[in-house]
């Protein structure tokens, strides 16, 4: 019973529960299956950048160039389809996902090599970046115009009742779940963001294995610039501007410790889909966008008491004596 | 023997003039310091100032002091002498109101006093100077000095140029030569001394601890911190002097009392005591902690360090270690046996010198290359370093093993749980399940997952660094036996130990250390304990009459 109180997941998943009931008690055609469906669909993007994020925070890292590298490969996609229509989507959306890591390899070089620390390193990558899309855009915008039908259709597309967007975000976090949980690396990743010095004692390379969370952060973010832009059909200068720190709010949300070494995949998704509810539900009862601000701001600082507490609670517990090894 | 009685009168002509000087100052500061001085003054000689008596302290599974006291008396240095874990820092934080002793009483001139905080410790005008100070690198001179106690204008807020002012005034006095607005980061480590010196003295401490205070310093240093002892001695104040040289306790100790695990196993006067003696104090103990007896064969050499040296840390250090053997590292603490073994460990890179593992010339870059030569290392500090505190007891034990249980890069939890179940059980760990969190488990538990750990990666060198630090005694014997049935199935084992019985009981051979040089390599053959702590701690002839 203990156990099940501080499930986090579960109180989370009960949080998006009691926002859905309270919009269908005041909007009974809300709850129709399709519009659930849709505000998966409208998380998806959000929940896959979590995930990135998610995999340098449990580093004790955090990655806050995540939206400008978005913005960036995504005006990179956007101006190649433009002047090359004839290049497929998968190898455009391959591209992205190479460009994105590349990106984020560069935030992972020079925390490795240079040991800066990993906020200042994104903090200076968030504004190059940005900077970047200006540069080879000329500030000018690409618009549905000048994309091709395939470039705009395809994320549009149904696969087995789910649209093709949610399938990205469910073979992302799928994927993502086997590489923390049944691999070296993840282990590693999770091993250095609770105890570094215990972590190199044992052979880790903890700059290498931080390098690695930029990697996947890069690649993800790398892979949402397409969505995005496919998406809002729009590619400018102010692509997801500012939308690092949702990123990070839905990171903060799901249980994953600010301090690294704590949060699962699972809470990590749910802090998106929570961020999602809040902003795309609660507009369809009349509630004011300030209120939605409020409400996701109140559930941040939720989830921060709400880990202190569970840290605490831990607590050191002298051994009792146990018959063996189980 | 003319063994000649160390002069522990300073020269007082080495002393810079502000020495002398500072005597002076101290009469003058505050009137109502000044006060208690002069009654101290006129008090009886063998009143002693601060009285600890029948104290107590436990900590989890391990018994920290038992019915020790002390006194220490105005005017005179007492030095606490004992080997490491003997007990001297957990006192040291009872008197600076850090502990809170489970039993015992304190009392200052006669009056029972309580220290339940850090604060009350300073209002009962005890002060600690600390191995490395405790001060503050951000601040100024000045705020250092009158941290807590800063002097106030009338609207109650700190008076800057008047503490400035002070601070300056005390440090010129000393000679010091520090400017009291300079932030205090530009110091070195003996001018951060003065810097605490001066606090001591801003605060009219009656007591002043001395926590290993030449430990970083140099000769020259050392002798001016002889200088100002012998001006707070003739300034009345009470000092307790914590050391493990014998050269220093001897040059300015009056009294001393001796810890052994915990209780107090001596006390007189320094000048009727020779060293021998209070050696074997420290280490003379009832031998009723036994070690297991293992007859192994000791074989070829398997690990060969030759003129292994670092910057900073250690120099020219050699020595060979054969299948089958446990060779012992001896030292004080700060002597560079865990560097020496951080840097095969691959942690650190040497500046020079060459190792050779199985006829192999290794050269270690990280602690990953080592590990996949064959060499682990148990690192000292268990929940820092050794286990990941916060993950379960199985992915403890198989992280440096995943490649084993991985196939086709995907780890196996089955395979994890075997490997763990496997070295747990053959190391005899309590826990009520695998999946259960190591820091829920005691220390010595702990230890357990760590070797536990090394052990599955099957390594031909394990390096043991205070394997029994801070562990109960039961699964002490356990971490021990075990040492014996390592190097029964033919691994090498280094053990860096500051526990003479544990070197002593353990030990094929000992390497003794002292300030980064190997002093002598010597065979356990019924070494005698006196042997080494006299190599250790560099007392060249003995002084027994």
């Amino acid at each position: 019973m203990n156990r099940l109180l501080r499930n986090r997941e579960l109180w989370l998943a009960l949080a998006i529960l009691a926002v859905l009931v309270l919009v269908t008690t005041r909007f009974p055609r809300f709850a129709q299956p399709s519009n659930l469906l849709t505000i998966f669909n409208d998380t998806s993007i959000l929940m896959m950048l979590a995930l990135g994020q998610m995999a340098v925070i449990l580093t004790r890292s955090i990655d806050l160039s995540m939206a400008s590298n978005l913005a960036l490969t995504g005006m990179i996609v956007a101006m190649t389809n433009a002047a090359f229509p004839a290049i497929p989507i998968p190898l455009l959306i391959a591209g992205c996902v190479v460009v994105g890591a590349a990106l984020g390899a560069f935030n992972g070089i020079l925390v490795w090599k240079l040991d800066i620390p990993p906020i200042v390193v994104t903090l200076g990558t968030l504004t190059i970046f940005r900077g970047l899309v200006f540069v080879i855009s000329g500030g000018a915008w690409v618009n549905a115009a000048q994309m091709s039908e395939d470039f705009i259709q395809l994320q549009r597309g149904y696969f087995l009742g789910l649209p093709v967007l949610s399938w990205f975000a469910i073979v992302v976090a799928v994927l993502f779940y086997l590489f923390m949980t049944r691999t070296q690396q993840g282990r590693a990743i999770y091993a250095i963001g609770v105890n570094p010095v215990a972590a190199v004692y044992t052979g880790i390379n903890v700059g290498r294995t931080k390098f690695l969370a930029f990697v996947i952060s890069g690649a993800i973010s790398g892979l949402a610039g397409y969505l995005w832009i496919s998406r809002y059909v729009i590619a400018s200068v102010e692509v997801a501007s500012g939308y690092e720190l949702t990123i990070i709010a839905a990171c903060v949300i799901g249980g994953v410790s600010i301090a690294g070494g704590s949060g699962t995949v699972a809470g990590a998704l749910l802090g998106a889909l929570f961020l999602g509810v809040v902003n795309n539900a609660l507009p369809v009862i009349g509630v004011s966008p300030f209120w939605q601000m409020a409400i996701s701001g109140a559930a941040i600082l939720l989830a921060v008491v709400l880990n202190a507490r569970g840290e605490r609670r831990k607590g050191r517990v002298i051994l009792k004596k146990a018959e063996g090894v189980a | 023997m003319g063994a000649s009685v160390p002069a522990y009168l300073p020269n007082l002509s080495t002393a810079p003039c502000g020495w002398s000087m500072m005597a002076s100052l101290c009469l003058k500061l505050p009137a109502s310091g000044a006060a208690t001085l002069w009654k101290d003054r006129r008090s009886n000689m063998t009143e002693p100032v601060l009285t600890l008596s029948g104290i107590s302290k436990s900590f989890p599974g391990v018994r920290a002091l038992h019915d020790v006291s002390l006194e220490l008396y105005a005017g005179e240095v007492t030095a606490l002498i004992g080997e490491n874990g003997a007990g001297k820092s957990t006192l040291v934080k009872i008197l600076t109101g850090i502990y809170q002793p489970d039993a015992g009483e304190i009392r200052r001139n006669g009056q029972a006093i309580q220290l339940p905080t850090a604060h009350s410790a300073s209002e009962h005008g005890i002060t600690a100077i600390h191995q490395e100070t405790v001060l503050f690198d951000e601040l100024s001179v000045a705020e250092n000095i009158y941290l807590g106690h800063a002097p106030r204008n009338r609207f109650g807020m700190i008076d800057w140029k008047k503490m400035r002012h002070e601070a300056q005034l005390t440090l010129d006095s000393m000679a010091a030569g520090i400017d009291a607005g300079a932030p205090l980061k530009e110091l070195g480590i003996a001018k951060k001394h003065l810097v605490a010196v001066a606090r001591a003295l801003s605060v009219d401490a009656q007591v002043v601890i001395m926590d290993e205070p030449t430990a970083a310093l140099s000769q020259k240093e050392i002798e001016d911190l002889y200088v100002l002892i012998e001006l707070l001695k003739e300034d009345r104040k009470a000092i307790l002097f914590i050391s493990h040289k014998f050269d220093e306790i001897y040059r300015i100790a009056d009294r001393y009392t001796v810890f052994r695990d915990g209780e107090m196993v001596g006390k007189g006067l320094i000048k009727e005591t020779p060293q021998s003696d209070i050696v074997r104090m420290m280490v003379g103990r009832s031998v009723d902690q036994i070690f297991p007896k293992r007859e192994t064969a000791i074989g070829e050499t398997v690990l060969e360090v030759s003129g292994l040296s670092h910057p900073t840390e250690f120099h020219d250090v050699s020595f060979a270690v054969r299948k089958g053997e446990i060779l012992g590292f001896y030292g004080l603490v700060g002597a560079g046996r865990s560097e020496v073994m951080q840097a095969i460990f691959g942690m650190t890179r040497p500046s020079s010198g060459a190792m050779v593992l199985d006829g192999k010339t290794i050269a270690p870059r990280s602690p990953a290359d080592a590990v996949e030569v064959g060499i682990v290392y148990v690192p000292e500090e268990r929940g820092k370093q050794g286990v990941i505190t916060g993950e379960p007891i199985f992915k403890n034990v198989s992280l440096p093993s995943l490649g084993k249980t991985s196939r086709s890069g995907f780890l196996r939890m089955a395979e994890e749980f075997s490997l763990s179940r496997t070295y747990t059980e053959r190391l005899d760990l309590r826990a009520s399940s695998l999946s259960q969190n190591v820091s829920t488990l005691s220390g010595g538990n702990q230890q357990k997952v760590v070797i536990a750990k090394w052990l599955a990666t099957l390594p031909k060198v394990i390096i043991l660094d205070e394997p029994t630090k801070g562990i109960d005694i039961g699964s002490k014997a356990a971490v021990h036996e075990f040492m014996g049935e390592l190097v029964a199935q033919g691994l090498s084992v280094i053990m860096v130990s500051s526990e003479l019985p544990e070197v002593l009981g353990m030990s094929d051979r000992v390497v003794v250390m002292r300030e980064g040089l190997v002093v002598d390599t010597l065979v356990n053959d019924g070494l005698a304990p006196e042997t080494l702590v006299r190599l250790a701690a560099g007392i060249v002839e003995e002084q027994a009459a």
